[in-house]
């Protein structure tokens, strides 16, 4: 069965030399890796002991090796924001320097403005008001021109400073609408009479089994104080025009009644301390110019 | 037992060095002629200025990648124009095709660069080295100082024209003189460096080292030629009709005055001493073979020279060989369906372009919805939707643009930010050649009935130059 074996180490057959290795007659043959692929690797091997050396390499207990050009990629991180801060230097100073009035008014700072308000709003304001500032039920939309607080540049920038009924900042802006069911200030059946004056006083239509006359009494008696004998509102209160087409927390009766009872006082976060004046300055200009501002 | 493995066989003919004799003619003219005016244009094209005003780049052409224009004479090509070129290649592609059916390779013979380039560079060689039968004896000869001058010489100059290509090249993407200037003075961008660099190496290469065996191995068009042509195509032949059997004069004479049948060709292999590709024209048309023409004006000298009569080798068809061997007389066919299809596209895809080109605005408009929220209704009952509206401004001048919306009762547009009006339109100014956007708030009365979405018709008027351009968009209702 050897007959084709005409050397030790050579198989006449295949025409290659062998290891020399056998297992039950089966030879094995001598294919060594390609010269090229040999030389390709030790390269490879050689590369990487110059990479310990000039590169971060060996895991320490607490730390690792450094390598000699002391190479990090947080450094380099860190290289491109400073650079990235030099660049916006010249366009920070300016937001810094100017008032909302006059960055409103230059095509290049406002320009910038909008940029990182943008940026801002997304990274802060959109969990709540949603991206674009379309708001949600008890998250005022801040594209439209009705507003609690005001809606002029001012005024959007002392809510976004002190926020709204928010306890770490002693400016922050504060009203408080009575809880008229819950504290027994008003019965069941007067609170739906005023649910169905609001809704008289907006112009929709009312449940036919509700006495209006009780309810508009009962409104000038407890609620005009904040939102205005006509039910127009107040912004030194935060008390929200009744009569307009567009509310926060719903004008059907059920919602009306759910207010009224229990009251809603929604919060907002001061971001004064959270976010430089500039950027402050820059959401201000965004917020404002999303359709509403005044 | 000798059996060969037929995995071992090499993939293609080792390579044979081709030493072309030079050679002279009308083709020889033409081809330097064609050299001398491509060649002239490629290298000082980046320096002809054409004036665009004060805030355009005044070189003819230039591709200026930084600021996302090309410039070719009086046309400016923005990015989303790019379709320009998509119809410039086609008609490329179809001259191409028109130029094959009329007369075979004829892009292959006088045009392409690689031919151009090689025929610089044979030149070339042949001062240094001389002409074929020195050349060979040269290179069969051992080392000398005067061979390696030679040599040495040669390598320079093609270097140097190596280089000077690649300098050429980098000059259409930058202002000419000011890259020569930095270039001389070591300042230029490292991307310049880099690409003359490359093309200094794949010229130097390309038309030094592999010439023919570009033509034969790497390039495509020799296949897809072979698919497109027809039998109507004139091609270089040799007319074996007249020329085979190949004999000596002589032998000519004695055979013709017994009677017996002679051939015109004295199979003095001038034919395969000229070619650039090293082919036989006697073998027949072939893949190597691209159709310079210098076969002819060598076949022709000897023809003279034993006065006999010339076009032995001529651009001719097999079918007109067969049919003159037959007793027919030759037959062409310049304008046929082929020909006559092909020509018609280039006009149609060329009058195209040029009545897109004519017809194209200096102005752009194109709005975006916003998304979040899609509209709000304001206090008063009427909705608004927002958009996003680009503004391109294609000309070297300031330009304001006054904006209007139609297509529901009622409807009023403004803008966010600094702005002026033109009878209460705003108005939005865009700066030279290039483009704004600005956010635009579109309001509907609350009394007008709304559809949850109705189209709606943006429209920018150029204040000055009366420019109108359009866009449609819809508005969202709840």
């Amino acid at each position: 069965m050897d007959g084709h074996h005409d050397r030790d180490n050579f198989d006449s057959v295949t025409g290659h030399s062998t290891t020399g290795h056998e297992w039950d007659g089966i030879r094995e043959l001598n294919t060594p890796l390609p010269r090229w692929w040999l030389g390709v690797f030790y390269a490879t091997i050689i590369w990487s002991v110059g990479y310990w050396v000039v590169y971060p390499a060996w895991p320490l207990l607490t730390d690792a090796t450094r390598g000699v050009i002391g190479y990090a990629t947080r450094l380099s991180i860190e290289q491109d924001l400073a650079t990235l801060r030099d660049f916006r230097a010249a366009q920070s100073k300016g937001l810094a320097e100017a008032s909302l009035v006059q960055i409103k008014a230059d095509p290049d700072l406002f320009r910038v403005a909008m940029a990182q308000g943008k940026a801002a709003f997304g990274d802060n304001c959109a969990a709540c008001h949603g991206v674009g500032g379309a708001g949600a039920k008890g998250f005022p939309n801040l594209n439209d021109d009705d507003w609690l607080w005001g809606g002029s540049l001012d005024t959007i920038r002392t809510t976004i400073q002190h926020g709204i009924r928010f306890a770490g900042d002693a400016d922050t802006r504060v009203s408080q609408m009575p809880a008229f069911g819950r504290d027994k200030m008003l019965t069941p059946g007067q609170i739906n009479d005023v649910a169905n004056h609001v809704r008289a006083i907006a112009g929709l239509p009312t449940q036919p089994r509700a006495d209006l006359a009780a309810g508009g009494k009962l409104f000038a008696e407890n609620c005009a104080a904040c939102h205005g004998e006509a039910g127009k509102g107040n912004r030194e209160m935060g008390a929200p025009n009744l009569t307009d087409a567009i509310t926060l927390y719903g004008m059907d009766v059920a919602s009306l009644t759910e207010t009224i009872t229990n009251s809603r006082n929604g919060v907002m976060p001061a971001w004064g301390g959270r976010l430089d004046p500039t950027t402050v300055k820059a959401l201000t200009i965004y917020v404002h110019s999303l359709g509403g501002g005044e | 037992m000798a059996v060969i493995d037929a995995d071992d066989l090499p993939l293609f003919a080792p390579s044979k060095k081709v030493y072309p004799q030079s050679v002279a003619g009308p083709y020889r003219r033409a081809k330097w002629i064609i050299l001398v005016l491509c060649l002239g244009i490629y290298y000082l094209l980046p320096f002809l200025r054409w004036d665009r005003g004060p805030n355009l780049p005044d070189q003819a052409v230039l591709a200026d990648l930084a600021n996302n224009r090309f410039y070719f004479f009086f046309i400016e090509i923005w990015p989303q124009e790019i379709y320009y070129f998509t119809g410039l290649l086609i008609i490329a592609a179809l001259v191409l095709f028109l130029m094959n059916a009329v007369a075979g390779r004829v892009w292959c013979g006088y045009l392409c660069p690689q031919t151009v380039w090689t025929d610089l560079f044979l030149a070339v060689e042949r001062a240094f080295e001389g002409d074929r039968r020195e050349r060979i004896r040269r290179d069969e000869s051992p080392w000398s100082l005067d061979k390696a001058w030679r040599k040495t010489g040669k390598h320079a100059v093609w270097l140097v024209i190596a280089w000077w290509t690649g300098g050429a090249w980098v000059l259409y993407f930058a202002d000419a003189p000011t890259l020569v200037r930095e270039l001389a003075t070591f300042t230029a961008p490292v991307s310049a460096y880099v690409w003359i660099a490359i093309l200094t190496f794949t010229t130097y290469s390309l038309a030094g080292i592999m010439r023919e065996q570009v033509c034969t191995y790497m390039c495509p068009w020799p296949r897809i030629q072979a698919a497109l042509t027809d039998d109507d195509a004139l091609n270089v032949t040799y007319r074996y009709d007249r020329g085979e059997p190949r004999v000596s004069v002589k032998q000519a004479q004695r055979l013709r005055a017994e009677g017996v049948p002679a051939g015109d060709c004295i199979d003095c292999n001038q034919c395969v001493a000229v070619c650039p590709t090293g082919v036989d024209i006697r073998d027949g048309a072939q893949v190597g073979c691209i159709q310079c023409g210098l076969c002819i004006d060598a076949c022709n000298t000897v023809m003279a020279k034993i006065a006999y009569p010339t076009g032995l080798i001529a651009y001719d068809t097999d079918d007109n060989v067969k049919r003159r061997i037959a007793g027919h007389r030759p037959v062409y066919r310049l304008l046929r369906l082929r020909t006559a299809i092909y020509a018609a596209l280039i006009l149609v895809v060329g009058g195209a372009m040029i009545y897109q080109l004519a017809t194209r605005q200096t102005a752009g408009i194109s709005v975006l919805h916003e998304r979040t929220p899609l509209f709000v209704k304001l206090s008063d009952g009427s909705i608004r939707n927002s958009y996003t509206i680009r503004l391109l401004n294609k000309r070297p001048e300031e330009r304001p643009f006054a904006l209007t919306v139609s297509g529901l009762p009622g409807v009023r547009i403004e803008t966010i930010g600094p702005q002026a009006t033109a009878d209460l339109r705003p108005v939005v100014t865009v700066e030279p050649d290039s483009s704004r956007e600005i956010r635009a708030l579109v309001t509907v009365p609350a009394d007008v009935h709304l559809e949850k979405s109705q189209p709606l018709t943006f429209t920018a008027s150029d204040l000055f130059a009366g420019e109108i351009v359009r866009a449609e968009d819809h508005f969202i209702a709840p």
